[in-house]
């Protein structure tokens, strides 16, 4: 256990640094994480409903197509899409591109445009055909 | 002087080691998830107003069983790894350890239960 013996100043100096998109990215990036990490117990219901049989399988059904279920299912995809967005930013990074500071800033302001986008259209997309 | 080893092996397996393992792990399971995570949300749209009975058809597919469960996989070790880098940036003192060993115990028990339940439903238990 590495217990913080001291109050040292710990990187990076989040105070002294102005407010940017990427920054903001970045917490959104671990935020829409977590989210996902959490929500995987509704894809555990899901599968496990289907699993069991007809009346497990109706109940989540009923959850997942109830008003409340279908937000949580709407923010939950978005979390997913920004997520992926933001992986493949990642991604590019990784491999030395795109990381300039005014490429970065709009790569970063690109992910949310993006992400909003793809969520909207698929839900568009789902409440015209489905 | 007794200690006849190199300053190298001395150190080597101290610290913060593993890391270079746990970012490609991260890398890597990112990569296996934009792609099975994208075709089971297609999965999921064409399964979305279907019946029960319809849902087990598709599932009795094996090669919806297998793009699953290879999805629940890659998913849960991608997680567990983003959730221990949340964890040790954020927690320092004595909530550490155990948030690192439940974080471990939860993605397991995702995987195990989701994948239970895809195999029974791949064989049509």
């Amino acid at each position: 256990m590495s217990d913080v013996k001291s109050a040292r100043p710990l990187s990076p100096h989040l105070s002294i640094y102005k407010f940017r998109p990427t920054m903001a990215m970045s917490i959104v990036h671990r935020i829409t994480g977590g989210a996902l990490y959490v929500g995987t117990i509704l894809l555990v219901w899901w599968l496990v409903a289907a699993s069991s049989g007809p009346d497990a399988f109706s109940s989540a059904s009923w959850f997942f197509g109830s008003f409340l279920g279908q937000l949580i299912l709407f923010g939950y995809s978005w979390a997913l899409i920004h997520h992926m967005l933001g992986g493949i930013r990642h991604f590019a990074w990784d491999m030395g591109y795109a990381d300039s500071r005014e490429t970065s800033t709009k790569l970063a302001q690109a992910t949310l445009i993006g992400s909003i986008t793809l969520t909207v259209l698929l839900w568009l997309g789902i409440w015209i055909f489905g | 002087m007794s200690d006849f080893r190199t300053p190298l092996r001395r150190v080597r397996g101290l610290g913060a080691a593993g890391g270079t393992e746990h970012f490609w792990q991260q890398r890597l399971t990112a990569i296996s998830n934009l792609v099975l995570i994208t075709v089971f949300l297609i999965l999921l749209l064409t399964l979305m107003d279907e019946s029960y009975e319809g849902v087990r058809a598709a599932f009795a597919n094996p090669f919806v069983g297998i793009i699953m469960a290879l999805m629940v996989i890659s998913a849960t070790i991608h997680m567990k790894l983003g959730m221990q880098v949340i964890i040790e940036d954020y927690i320092h003192g004595g909530a550490k350890l155990p948030l690192l060993i439940l974080n471990t115990f939860f993605a397991i028990a995702v995987a195990a239960a989701s994948l239970f339940a895809i195999v029974k439903m791949s064989f049509g238990v």
